[in-house]
Formats: structure tokens, sequence, C-alpha cells
């Protein structure tokens, strides 16, 4: 074991050089480059026995990868914003022919306006893609997701492709020591991938992605695909044992922060969990009873354990980094949908939307979500919309800018 | 495998079939001869790689007519799926994960509109990374999977669902055919051929010659289709056999996009190919349309002249 100053990319690309995969095919986008240019490098340098290929597309891109996958070898690709939804036909078409890999989603907020920061709706328009979706905060997060998602894609109970989620700038570009695992435990918590049954080859040929005319047929294989989705939050949780067994490091599919007294909770993922984090540590300080829960797995959506958390607190707040225009926050709808069975729900669910395009959420921003839903739950009135964050100093900085335009 | 060291005559096409009948495919089926025919020396150790069109069909879940393997991509990336196979089968050979008896010849299967259009980007970088693979366009001019509309291979003067003649529109396709040929050879890949399902002999012999280079060996053959043209299933034969005299299909291979014909037409009028289909109709009824025939006529004359000259042969 060694520990390094790493990068989030970085960490990603030791992510996919320990799991000794075969084949990373590539396409530069920012703020995911740095991935492929370390892993071209070490393929270069024959410190990685693997075949590099730079493609024309992402859609060329995800769909190599799928048919490499299909073939047998083990594949690492990654991407980002623009080109995740570029090669999103193709995301598709790989899951429904139950083939494991491992792509990361350096997440860029999408065009237009074009930008480079992160947040969330280039992943979140995934979500119903059938890959699973970890999302990761640090950059040991990156890396050991990125072995543990070989795990689980590679469990015949899941077969399923896997995206890891990182942000860009803040965790791509932000470095943070790291352990580098020992390559011989990793061999023992990631074997070869077992490639008996339904690859191409010369002796067993088989007929794959064929087409499948009516309904009857497509609902089967479809609702096959949703119930193996289903299999990996058990799947994970056994891998995540098995993690914490060989490196001591615990990942839960969801990651609690000053919960066990918490009245007021805020929920949210990815790198801004730390700025969150941080917020609820100082409230803390000042004797407010506030917790954070972190999604970390959101495909499968760990609806029982985001109820255990939740149930008896008097208000939870869930911040998206992303915005659904005319619905508001997507993970807002989730959360609240796994809820509304439970007769303890928390009084106030608000839907807070923040960080879109990587706009900072600041410690007052913070504070002023939990004092509003204490005022809703105090009044005993219920939010109707989401809270937009926007302070009056980014109204300053629009204007100036607006002005400088001429507008 | 063929046997046939060389191909002179039919009697020297391997018999075994690799395509197996019932396929769901239109009867008279140009391009599914042409792929039967190219089975035939390409032999059982295959992957196909298709590319949405008409021959998605072919493989209908739980059925396949074929005897080696199948994956159905998307529409725009045939070659990028070709180019993951490959690449899977040699590191994995390469590695010792699996033996090399398991290796197979990687085949793009597509449409003329996933080739000449959506497609075209993929297999532009496909021949730039020389992916050692073939490449198989069955070419029936439209876009016909979806009922025959206007594609970039479309002839001028053709009739298609969405170039209908009209009063503004007299030839109904304005645009000439994109020459996807000349954009493939300007890549320089090791072989590539025109090749017609009427003329067997001259196809077998360029999928053996293709098997001499590695790399990208690609091929568009003419693909007649009966619902698309409008002729009966049993003149597909005739007509691509008229297209290939009529000098409107040539039939040529380039080398490391050295140009050279296999055949040089007899090069009857165009009107007998012309007035045997359906989607030509327009230009001879109710009234001729003397105007685009001969247009279609000079465009064959302009295409010839240079090779005509450099060959000597008299027309």
């Amino acid at each position: 074991m060694v520990r390094e100053m790493l990068t989030g990319n970085a960490s990603a690309a030791w992510g996919a050089r320990l799991a000794d995969v075969d084949y990373v095919p590539s396409f530069p986008i920012t703020p995911q480059t740095e991935i492929i240019e370390n892993i071209s490098s070490w393929i270069r340098d024959r410190e990685m026995n693997a075949k590099f290929v730079t493609m024309d597309s992402e859609h060329s891109m995800i769909t190599a990868a799928g048919t490499a996958a299909a073939t047998g070898a083990r594949v690492f690709t990654a991407t980002s914003s623009q080109g995740l939804l570029y090669g999103m036909e193709m995301l598709y078409t790989i899951s429904g022919w139950r083939v494991p890999l491992v792509l990361v989603n350096v997440a860029r907020a999408i065009s237009s306006p074009i930008t480079l920061e992160p947040d969330h709706n280039d992943i979140l328009a995934a979500r119903d893609s059938g890959w699973i979706q970890i999302h990761v905060e640090n950059c040991q997060e990156a890396l050991d997701a990125v072995l543990m998602g070989y795990k689980i894609s590679e469990d015949e109970r899941v077969f399923l492709p896997v995206i890891v989620n990182l942000d860009g700038f803040y965790l791509s570009f932000t470095r943070e020591p790291v352990e580098i695992p020992d390559q011989k435990d990793v061999k023992k918590f990631l074997p070869p991938f077992n490639r008996e049954n339904g690859y191409f080859r010369a002796s067993k040929p088989v007929s794959r992605g064929a087409a499948l005319l009516g309904g009857t047929g497509y609902s089967f294989f479809k609702y096959q695909m949703h119930l193996s989705a289903c299999n990996a939050i058990s799947v994970y949780k056994g891998v995540a044992k098995e993690f914490k067994a060989i490196f001591g490091r615990e990942y839960d599919t969801v990651e609690r922060y000053e919960m066990d007294d918490a009245e007021y909770v805020i929920v949210m993922s990815n790198s801004f969990a730390t700025k969150g984090k941080a917020a609820v540590h100082i409230m803390r300080e000042k004797g407010h009873k506030v917790g954070l829960l972190k999604l970390r797995l959101i495909r499968p959506f760990p609806a029982d354990d985001i109820i255990n958390e939740l149930l008896n607190r008097k208000g939870v707040a869930i911040i998206d980094q992303n915005i659904a225009p005319g619905s508001g926050g997507i993970l807002y709808n989730e959360v609240c949908g796994c809820l509304y069975h439970s007769k303890e729900r928390p009084n106030i669910l608000l839907s807070v939307i923040g960080g879109l395009g990587g706009k900072d959420i600041s410690q007052a921003e913070f504070e002023h979500i939990i004092d509003t839903i204490k005022k809703y739950h105090n009044k005993k009135k219920v939010p109707i919309k989401p809270i937009l964050l926007f302070t009056e100093e980014d109204m300053k900085v629009t204007n100036n800018i607006i002005d400088i335009a001429g507008i | 495998m063929d046997r046939a060291k060389i191909y002179k005559n039919v009697k020297d096409i391997n018999e075994e079939e690799f395509v197996l009948p019932g396929t769901p495919l239109c009867a008279g089926c140009g391009g599914l001869l042409a792929l039967r025919l190219a089975y035939k020396v390409l032999g059982q150790k295959v992957v196909i790689l298709n590319a949405a069109g008409c021959f998605t069909l072919l493989s209908t879940y739980p059925y396949t007519p074929f005897r080696s393997s199948w994956l159905y991509t998307a529409m725009a990336c045939g070659p990028a799926g070709a180019q993951g196979i490959r690449d899977a089968l040699d590191i994995l050979i390469e590695k010792g994960s699996i033996p090399k008896e398991e290796n197979l010849k990687v085949v793009v299967l597509t449409g003329d509109g996933s080739a000449y259009d959506i497609g075209l980007q993929s297999t532009s970088g496909a021949i730039h990374r020389n992916l050692d693979f073939y490449y198989i366009c069955y070419d029936n001019e439209a876009f016909g999977n979806t009922g025959f509309q206007m594609a970039s291979s479309s002839p001028y003067g053709s009739r298609t669902g969405t170039t209908q003649p009209s009063d503004a529109y007299p030839m109904a396709t304005e645009q000439q055919k994109k020459d996807l040929f000349e954009i493939w050879r300007a890549h320089k890949p090791p072989y590539m051929a025109t090749v017609s399902p009427a003329h067997p002999v001259d196809l077998s012999a360029k999928f053996k010659k293709a098997s001499e280079y590695k790399g990208p060996k690609l091929f568009i053959t003419l693909a007649p289709c009966p619902t698309g043209w409008g002729y009966g299933a049993s003149r597909s034969n005739r007509i691509a056999k008229l297209a290939v005299e009529c000098g409107i299909w040539p039939l040529k291979e380039a080398i490391e996009g050295k140009l050279k014909h296999t055949y040089i037409p007899k090069f009857k009028p165009v009107e007998e190919y012309l007035s045997l289909q359906g989607r030509y109709d327009h230009l001879f009824k109710p009234v001729r349309n003397d105007f685009t025939i001969k247009k279609i006529q000079k465009g064959i004359d302009r295409y010839w002249a240079p090779f005509l000259k450099l060959t000597s042969c008299k027309r």
C-alpha cells in the first residue's frame, strides 16, 4: 500500500489500472481527459497490459466498450457531460446486452450555456438507462468505487454496467492523499473476470442484441433488467463488506454524518457533501441538532436505507445539484416517493436546488436551508416550491456580467 | 471455408450455406443474395456487427439464420462495435485468456442509410485506425427498412417516399447519389470493392482477394429491392445485371487507393434499366421526361469517359 497525493482523475485511473483492465476505448472531454492521459501513458510505458484506442466520438467509444465487454474483455472507459449525452443511446443498448464494465463520468453541467464546472444533470440523465450508479465524494472513494464497480458489475446476479460519478474540477483536479492498494490485495478482492459463456468465440456462436418484436418479450427482458438492478443493492452491500475486510474502508449505500440524534437532515451527494458536512459541523457547534445523509448508490435507489435514516426526523432538505425545469429537483422526487407510505415520515421535506454549473453553496446558505425547514416545522406549514439558491451577491455578479455584455 | 484458389466460374463457388433459408427479409432481396455469396468465402468463423437497417430483422429473437455469431448495435456505430470486438479478441488472445483458435473475422453489415450517412463518421474512424475488419454495405439506394425514403445514396431521378415527383420536382430526387466509394478511397484502405449479386464470380474473387489483406476490407454491393424499387421479386437478378451492363453500377476495386475496374460493361442505354422499375415510372408516364433521362445517361457517360480512354475500350 502506498499513500500519494492524487487528483480525482488520477485516482479513478488508478482504479482501472489496479483492476487489471484489458481494454480502454477513449475520447477526450474536459474535465475527464486526465484519466485517459494517465492510462494511455501507463499502457505506452508497459506499466499496464491493456489496449488503448482513441475513438471518433463518445458514441463510438461507448459502443466499443460494450462490444469488447460482450467479447469478454474487462473494459474501462470515461467521459463527461456532453459526451455522456452524445453516447446516451448506447448506454441503454449496452445495459440491454447485460455486459459488465465500468465507466467513470466526471460530472460537468450541460450546454447551453456551454460551461465547465459540475452539476448532475449529465449523470442523472442516465438514471433510467439500466446502469448502476455510484456517486463519490473524495479521491479515495473514486479509486475504491472503480474497484467495487467491477465486482458488482461482474456479479451474475447483476450483469449490468456501472457508472462511477465524480465531480469535475472540485474533485477531478483536487489533490488529496489517497491510499493506493497493493495489486495482490486487489487480485484477492477482484479475481480475473470469468468469461465462460455467451461471448463471441469461434467454437460457440451466439446471437446477441437480436430484434424482439412485440411488447411481451420486450417487457420480460426489461423486467429482468429491473430485477437484476434491484439485486445490485444486496450485491453492493456484500461487496462493500468484502472491501472493508480487505482494505479497511467502509462504503454503505448511504453515508451518515452526525445523524444519530439529528432532528433536521440535509440529503445530498458527491463532492459538495464535503461542504455540507463542514456546514453541519459548524451548526452542531452552535448547538443545532442537524445531520447529513449522503447518497452514494443512486441506481439502484436504496429506498429502504433512505427510509430508515429519515423516519422520525422533524424536517429534511434534499439538495439537488441538478434541475428538471418545470418540475424541480430530480432526487427530491425520488426521496419523497420512497417515504410516502411511512407514518413516521418527516413533517417537512424541502426541495433545494443549488450548485448548478459548480456554483458554490455557502455556510450562510446551508444555515438558511436549516432555518427554513425549522420555520416550516414550527409554523406547521409545508413548502410548496423548491428553493432556488441564489444570493444577493450572486445577483450582483450576474448584473455585472450582464452590464458588461451591454444588455 | 471456400476451397477455390481462384474464381473463374460459378462452379468454383462454395456449395456450403452459412445463411440458412427462412429469414424475414423480403422475397427477392438482392442484398441477401450478396450476403449469402460473401459468407461462402468468409466461412463460419465470423461475427457480424449489424447497424440498424433491413438486415436487423435477420436475427429476430428467438431465431437466427446464421451458423455464426451476430450482434446488433445501433445505426451509427457498426464499425465502432467492430473495433471493440476486434480489440477484445486481440488482447484476450495476446494475454492467453482465450486460445487463438477462438479467433473470428469481424464483419460490419449495414445498409446504405447507415453507411452513407449516420454511420459514416464511425466508418471513417475505423478505416483511419486501420481496423482489421470487413465492411459490407448493402445499397438499395434509400432508407429501405422505414419504407423507402430518400438517403444520400438515392440516385438523381428516382422516386422515394420523401421525394415524390411533383410539378416543381418532375425528376423526384434532385440530388446526385453520394460517391461513398470515393470517400472511402480517400482513406486509402488496403482493399475495397463494389460488387453485385448478379456477378457472383466477381464477388467471390473480390472477397477472396480481400482476405489476403490486414486492415479495412470494404464492400458496397448493389441491393436490388423489389418493394422499394417497384418490380416483381423474380426480376432482381435481371435488374442487377442491367445496372452493371448500363454502366450505372460499375464493378471496381481499389487496393491501397489504386483504382481498377474489374468489368467493362456493354453500355446498354440506361433507359433499359430505368424502365423496369416503378421508382422511375414518372420519367416515362404520363409524359416522357427526356431531360432527366438524358441527364442520368450523361452522368454515366461522364463517369466512364476517363477510364475508357485509359483502357482504350470503345463504346
